[in-house]
């Protein structure tokens, strides 16, 4: 054991000004425990009087491993830990794993379960942005929206509840399919939501999109420009903020995504109040996926009928020795993928969700690697604050939506 | 194959004189560490690809030569392509050169690397731990480091487990 050596300001001496050396710009510490660092985020500010000079962030806090543990897991039995991930989108890392998983093992998806992955991962995308927006108003002190918005994410919630008996963590989505068909619940509640959100969507317009309170803080606060934002691999909402047309749900369209007509929100002035309309109008459009996926549901069977990676129903195996043996045999000791490696990514409510899978003739991953936007997109914190007070970095760091689970890994 | 990617990797090819894996329509460039940075800055100012999608690396201990291969997943949103490239490295003083004047967001990648497999990159302007705490030991997800606890020795599994346990000594 190495003896533990206090944290000083040395490490970040290549990081801060000269200024600092001497005294004339202040250090602060902000976070981790900050209540708009959104979790366990650690800021090391160098202020000139209350300007930022340098925004230097701590990650890792919340690092609890699971690139590791993936490693000594079967596919199937790993995905459980997807949810952990960036615990805002917990579906939707569960489709990103369940998309690299079947193209690592070339396996089908039936249609209708990729109609409901749809529909599951739009709602959650919604209650990843009803999360962002009562946050974004409460670190700029609007209180009420946050309630409002949490009154809202609670329906979908209710849904998630209704076709895998969890809120949160899912795990609904399964390599081949998902976990079982929908119940007769399911198309009432989403009709209901889907009648109900679109005025709620203008209330909160009403409360935030015109207040001039918030456009003084928000309008040319934090600007980020698109070459600055490739360059640090920025992607998602905040990208298209900065003008860049890219959505992987339209480039590069997985689980059916080109069945549905929507659009890409873009705005071109990549400041924070650009960030706050895409994500606005993102609302919008998953609405418009969610109402077409569940007009069009297609019927049949909502798991792969490929037995060597996808169990047996229940009725099969009380009456067929082979489905026995599958059953055995794929939760014992899981199925085997090919010694090959991928890379996959799908479209997070933060950005490109990418999979780096591997695996080695065996039934557990060789290695897996999460690609997960809120880390790049939290780099590029310092180039966008330098030159702004205090408040305003609170102001930028709600609009580029980052989660802690999904940084640290 | 894309048409468009071959002829990018044909390019690359004859420049770099690389090898190329394909898998499920992916395909992956291995590139020597020496050119690295002159083939992602080929990539990015000829063939438009902005973007470093993933850096990331992979561990196939007790393999040591070569032991690592660090991967660079690049990704072009004008042409929309994407192409794979592989440094491999051996296990013995793993380095590679930095890529972060080509792609800023290299410069945590390669942090992340640093810490979770402790491959080194040359010229790094800020090569700390990024995850892990200053003060950790080791490279959690090399495949020599054990998973969340330290296998007990004992004298007739001493030296076996003492193999296992090269991470812990410098």
């Amino acid at each position: 054991m190495a003896q533990i050596e206090e944290v000083n300001v040395d490490q970040f001496r290549h990081l801060v000004s000269e200024r600092a050396l001497t005294g004339e710009t202040m250090l602060l510490n902000m976070g981790p425990q900050h209540p708009s660092t959104h979790g366990v985020l650690r800021l090391l500010l160098e202020l000139d009087g209350e300007t930022i000079v340098n925004a230097i962030p701590d990650i890792g806090y919340l690092h609890t491993g699971i690139e590791k543990n993936m490693e000594a897991k079967t596919y199937v039995k790993a995905e459980v830990m997807t949810d952990r991930l960036d615990y805002m989108n917990t579906t939707g890392n569960n489709l990103a794993y369940c998309v690299a998983v079947e193209k690592l093992v070339d396996l089908d998806v039936p249609e209708r379960a990729q109609a409901i992955r749809v529909i599951i991962t739009e709602l959650q995308r919604i209650a990843s942005h009803l999360v962002f927006l009562g946050a974004f108003g409460l670190d700029l002190a609007a209180m009420s929206v946050f309630l409002y918005c949490f009154r809202e994410r609670e329906l979908i919630l209710d849904i998630l509840e209704l076709c895998s008996g969890q809120r949160m963590m899912t795990t609904y989505f399964r390599p081949g399919g998902v976990w079982r068909d929908v119940p007769v619940e399911f198309e009432p509640a989403v009709r209901n939501f889907i009648k109900i959100f679109p005025k709620r969507i203008d209330e909160y317009e009403a409360l935030l999109t015109k207040n001039p309170i918030l456009l003084d803080r928000l309008v040319g606060i934090g600007i980020l420009d698109a070459k600055t934002a490739l360059s640090h691999g920025v992607t998602g909402p905040t990208l298209r903020a900065s003008g860049v047309d890219w959505d992987l749900r339209k480039s590069r369209p997985y689980s059916g995504y080109e069945q549905y007509d929507f659009n890409i929100p873009i705005r071109t002035e990549g400041d924070t109040f650009a960030r706050y309309i895409v994500h606005i109008d993102e609302f919008r459009e998953s609405l418009k996926i969610v109402e077409q996926a569940l007009d069009n549901l297609p019927k049949g069977p909502v798991q792969s009928s490929n037995r060597k990676f996808v169990p047996p129903p229940r009725s099969e195996i009380g009456v067929s020795m082979e489905a026995l043996i599958h059953h055995f045999k794929l939760w014992t000791e899981g199925f085997p993928a090919p010694k090959a490696s991928i890379y996959s990514a799908v479209e997070s409510p933060r950005g490109e969700l990418g999979v780096y899978l591997e695996g080695d003739g065996g039934p557990k991953p060789h290695r897996v690697h999460w690609r997960t936007p809120s880390f790049d997109n939290l780099s590029v914190i310092n180039k966008i604050t330098q030159g702004h007070l205090v408040a305003d970095l609170v102001a930028v760091l709600a609009s580029i939506d980052i989660v802690l689970g999904d940084i640290d890994r | 194959m894309d048409k468009k990617l071959e002829k990018i990797v044909q390019d690359l090819q004859a420049k770099f004189s690389t090898s190329i894996e394909e898998f499920r329509d992916e395909a992956h460039v291995f590139v020597k560490a020496e050119h690295i940075v002159d083939a992602l800055t080929l990539l990015r100012d000829k063939y438009e690809f902005e973007l470093l999608s993933a850096l990331t690396a992979s561990d196939y201990y007790p393999e040591q030569k070569p032991r690592f291969h660090v991967v660079y997943q690049l990704t072009s949103l004008a042409r929309n392509l994407s192409v794979q490239l592989r440094v491999q490295v051996n296990g013995d003083q793993p380095k590679v050169p930095t890529a972060t004047r080509v792609y800023d967001v290299a410069n945590w990648r390669e942090r992340e690397l640093l810490d979770m497999f402790g491959i080194d990159f040359e010229g790094h302007p800020d090569p700390r731990r990024i995850l892990m705490p200053v003060e950790h030991e080791g490279h959690p997800l090399r495949k020599d480091y054990p998973l969340g606890y330290e296998e007990p020795q004992f004298t007739f599994n001493y030296d076996d487990i003492d193999l296992k346990k090269i991470y812990a000594k410098e």
